[in-house]
């Protein structure tokens, strides 16, 4: 059969992937580009932990209580005699855990219920939207303080909490990119070819939604991690004497502690704020990076 | 380029125009040393498929080339004695839309939609014409009727959305034509038309040509409407013109390889009267404008190739009779 | 009859519009409207039509993207409407289609060879492995050079992908392919090369096509047989060169003399139609054409003209030929 072949190798551009465009489009960006490494090291912090901290973060030494900064300890040491470093250090953990389990936790389930509520409409969107709504319309805030008064604090409880009310804002997101991709010939390809429901959107739709997903997601932990300070701060989060920065703020609440002592509440703040902007920065690099107009 | 039985200068002549695009990949030469001219009165085709510079020729002469990341580098655009290209923007402002005109190919995305039609008229109007409102709005609504639209003084008043493809249309040619313009570019015009409505919308340019003596420069990839209202038409290629001529003799006898190929791959309506033929295939594919070969850039498709064609690009050669080819078969 | 691979009887596919805090509906988009039509084995039927004449709404419907809201559609003598799920999937082994646009009917994010090979792999063909191969010899069936497997489908030109998606189609060997304007979003050249490539598969693997297309011409070249359809019905059905070189509904005589030709010596009788195409929601009563139609008689707002045979094989619906 004489097939009209016609295309040489070299009519075909050179390799282009998804990932590479997005790569170098986020490289242009500095600061996301300075949040990125600042965010690793910070993950490297967490990972290399009992590495780096100088000593015990549990370890209480009743004689340097309140001591400033000295050459053995380069942040000085809390309340009851504990170097701030090392538990400056060792906050990263809980920070960081906390934000990235609360945040899967959210995203897998907002993604499930929002790609069936954009996918099969009718009643099924009908019942995810209005429990959208319903979780939505709750104060959020007084909903984590009363489950945490009533289950009682730990960081368990906290990712827990924080997954179970994320979700509502990513299947809001999932839910309107399902309806759109819906509508693309890619899909109506594949149910000509005999495609299930289960298939369609696990293959077709969800891998072509994911740009504002990520974005999101990445919001979320730099929120997540704000949460969960403010929780362990308030003592409805992680209890000492587990090193987390919330609750290191905990102990510099009296007027004085915040005059005379700075070394015990600007470690764990500053650390907060580094974290919550650099994930920022990160995010807003991300959001060009992925920009739909280069799919 | 000269003319037998010259009837009247061309309004526009374009020498050497060449404009680029800086990609992220290199520079891109959308349009390349083209050279063009346009008379009163007639119609003036550019042709050829996606890629070939065509749109970029039409965008170039009003100035639209978005910069960055495109500009004119080289070339003039010669209009009624006045080079384009070397006009600033507040200048090429009075001549868009009052001395030159374009019409595209989307009616919908090129007609703001919150604007009620009558009210984005009377806007354009009084910007080139010094009067007021009132008259404005009197001129949209004999425009619109010059147009064949229906019951214009109360479709004066419709948002464009409420309007169906070829009646928008027919308003960017109203609008368009509404400063009288001694040239209006369409820019495939009807291509995302029915062929009904297209058909009504290529008539509808033909007459206001006979009507007012404009000249058109019709941009298009479709050689039926080519054939059927240019009076000389111009093939394009990877950025460079291949061949011009008068539309009968470019039918009659294409010269370049390239003009034989396309007509060759077009199916005929009421070609099945005769025999049923195989279409005629142009192989392999439009050269990568970020990496062009050297030499003649259709050479490694084309059936008449020669050794030569792969040294040196040809220039182009007056063949007499207002025809014209870029082809080493036909060059010094 | 034996030999028609899809009959469609008294076809009606109908979309509802609804307004109102209740989702009440108030009209309807007669998208189609009682079509009768027979596809015979072996053939091209070409499907020919403006914007909002109904004929991708008719391609869907038969192949059961879309359900029908009447009529019957049976594919080899059996009925097709109203199936189970089991049953349908079985029938997409049998009819696929090639959709018109190649920059969104192949899945961005799925290598073109996963894309090829997924109809494949739903219906439990055979292994990975056996896959793949089957997808490295149809990509060479359709001149893709089959290291591009693992590519993605921007990688492509236009007329590659639209390449490709035939390669998807024929996977599973179907019988009854219908070609959803699949070369209307092609340059010149770049369709030839398409629908040369359609004409050679069809002889090698017998295959028999539903081509739908705006395009006369297209159509006319490629199609045995060719129906015209306006609002939502067939008016004319004939073979090709018979339709083209004696047009009888007055619709098809316009779309004629509207088509541009390559040739500027021709000289046509120019019918130009008066107003716009109109909309399917709520058409005219009587015959869909009374409103442009500059041969309309009083009859034609009254009553519907039925699809009436002129002459061998030769179909209109006018009361101009009742």
């Amino acid at each position: 059969m004489n097939v009209a072949l016609t295309d040489s190798q070299t009519s075909l551009a050179p390799r282009r992937s998804f990932a590479g465009m997005a790569w170098r489009r986020f490289l242009r960006h500095k600061l996301a580009v300075i949040g990125a490494v600042t965010i690793s090291l910070i993950v490297l912090m967490a990972l290399f932990a009992p590495l780096i901290a100088p000593y015990d973060p549990n370890h209480v030494d009743i004689m340097l209580a309140r001591e400033g900064p000295s050459p053995d300890h380069l942040f000085g040491l809390d309340v009851v005699g504990r170097d701030i470093l090392s538990r400056m250090i060792y906050g990263t953990r809980v920070s960081l855990s906390v934000g990235l389990v609360a945040v899967s936790i959210y995203v897998v389930i907002g993604l499930i219920l929002g790609a069936m509520a954009g996918y099969f409409g009718g009643w099924v969107d009908m019942i995810i939207s209005r429990l959208v709504d319903a979780v939505l319309s709750f104060p959020v805030l007084m909903l984590i303080l009363v489950i945490v008064g009533a289950l009682g604090p730990s960081i368990f409880n906290i990712m827990l909490v924080l997954g179970l009310l994320g979700w509502p804002e990513v299947a809001r997101i999932v839910r309107g990119q399902t309806l759109a991709v819906r509508e693309e010939l890619y899909v109506t390809a594949s149910e000509a070819a005999g495609a299930g429901a289960k298939r369609i959107i696990i293959k077709d739709i969800l891998p072509n939604i994911m740009s504002p997903i990520i974005v999101n997601a990445t919001f979320g932990v730099a929120r997540a991690i704000l949460m969960e300070a403010g929780l362990s701060f308030l003592g409805m989060g992680v209890q000492p004497p587990t090193a987390s920065w919330g609750n290191m703020l905990t102990d510099a609440q009296s007027l004085s502690t915040l005059e005379s002592m700075p070394w015990m509440w600007v470690p764990p703040g500053m650390m907060i704020f580094i974290a919550t902007v650099a994930i920022n920065f990160v995010g807003d690099g991300l959001r060009d990076a992925l920009d739909p107009k280069m799919n | 380029m000269t003319r037998e039985n010259e009837k009247n200068d061309p309004l526009l002549v374009i020498r050497g125009l060449t404009t680029v695009f800086k990609t992220d990949l290199g520079f891109v030469r959308a349009v390349d040393g083209l050279d063009l001219k346009a008379y009163r009165g007639e119609t003036l085709g550019v042709v050829g498929e996606s890629g070939c510079g065509k749109s970029t020729v039409g965008m170039s002469i009003m100035g639209l080339i978005p910069n960055p990341p495109g500009k004119i580098a080289g070339g003039e655009i010669v209009f009624e004695g006045t080079d384009l290209t070397r006009l600033s923007n507040k200048e090429m402002r009075r001549v868009r839309g009052n001395k030159i005109s374009m019409i595209f190919q989307e009616p919908m995305t090129s007609l703001n939609p919150v604007l009620k039609v009558g009210d984005l008229m009377s806007e354009v109007i009084s910007l080139h014409q010094n009067i007021s409102r009132g008259e404005a709005r009197e001129k949209s609504v004999e425009a619109l009727r010059m147009v064949g639209i229906p019951s214009p003084a109360i479709r004066v008043n419709d948002y464009p959305h409420e309007m169906s493809g070829g009646m928008r249309q027919r308003v960017m040619i109203a609008l368009a034509i509404s400063c009288n313009p001694s040239l209006l570019i369409a820019d495939e015009p009807t291509t995302a038309l029915d062929v009904t409505i297209q058909a009504q919308i290529l008539r509808l340019l033909n007459q206001i040509k006979e009507m007012t003596g404009t000249a058109i420069i019709l941009v298009t990839h479709d050689l039926g409407v080519i054939a059927e209202n240019t009076q000389q038409v111009a093939v394009m290629y990877a950025g460079k013109m291949v061949e011009y001529a008068e539309t009968g003799s470019l039918f009659d006898e294409p010269l370049h390889p390239y003009t034989n190929g396309l007509l060759l791959a077009v199916p005929r309506l009421g070609s099945k009267e005769r025999e049923k033929r195989r279409l005629n295939v142009i192989p392999g594919a439009v050269p990568n404008l970020l990496n062009l070969p050297v030499g003649c850039r259709f050479a490694e498709r084309c059936e008449d190739v020669m050794e030569k064609c792969r040294a040196a690009e040809p220039d182009l050669v007056d063949l007499g009779g207002n025809h014209l080819v870029r082809c080493w078969k036909y060059g010094r | 009859m034996k030999d028609n691979i899809v009959e469609c009887r008294n076809l009606k596919k109908y979309f509802p519009l609804r307004k109102g805090v209740f989702s009440r509906v108030y009209a309807h988009v007669k998208a189609v409207d009682g079509v009768d039509l027979s596809v015979r084995k072996g053939e091209t039927l070409g499907l020919v039509g403006e914007s909002g004449c109904g004929k991708s709404t008719l391609g869907r419907v038969i192949l059961c993207l879309d359900e029908a809201t009447q009529g019957e559609i049976s594919f080899q003598g059996q009925l097709v409407t109203g199936k189970n799920r089991h049953r349908l999937k079985q029938l997409r082994r049998e009819m696929q289609i090639v959709f018109q646009d190649p920059y969104s009917s192949l899945n961005p994010r799925q290598t073109i060879g996963t894309t090829i090979g997924e109809p494949f792999l739903i219906h439990g063909c055979g292994t990975r492995g056996e896959m793949t191969e089957r997808v490295q010899q149809l990509l060479k069936l359709v001149g893709i050079p089959s290291n591009c497997i693992d590519r993605y489908p921007h990688e492509f030109s236009g007329g590659q992908r639209q390449r490709i998606g035939i390669a998807r189609a024929l996977i599973l060997n179907p019988k009854f392919i219908i070609c959803d304007e699949a070369v209307s979003a092609l340059d010149v050249s770049v369709q030839a090369q398409v629908i040369n490539l359609l004409e050679d598969l069809q002889k090698e693997y017998d295959l028999t096509y539903l081509f739908i297309s705006h395009d006369l011409s297209v159509v006319e070249h490629i199609s045995d047989r060719v129906a015209v359809m306006y609002l939502g019905r067939i008016v004319e059905l004939a073979d090709s060169r018979g339709l083209y070189a004696n047009p009888r509904h007055p619709y098809t005589e316009a779309l004629m003399a509207a088509c541009p030709v390559p040739d500027p010596h021709l000289k046509r009788e120019k019918i130009i139609l008066q107003g716009d195409v109109p909309s399917p929601v709520s058409p005219p009563p009587g015959c869909h054409f009374q409103t442009r139609c500059p041969r309309v008689m009083d009859i034609c707002r009254n009553e519907t003209p039925g699809l009436k045979e002129v002459s061998g094989g030769h179909l209109v619906r006018c009361f101009l030929y009742a």
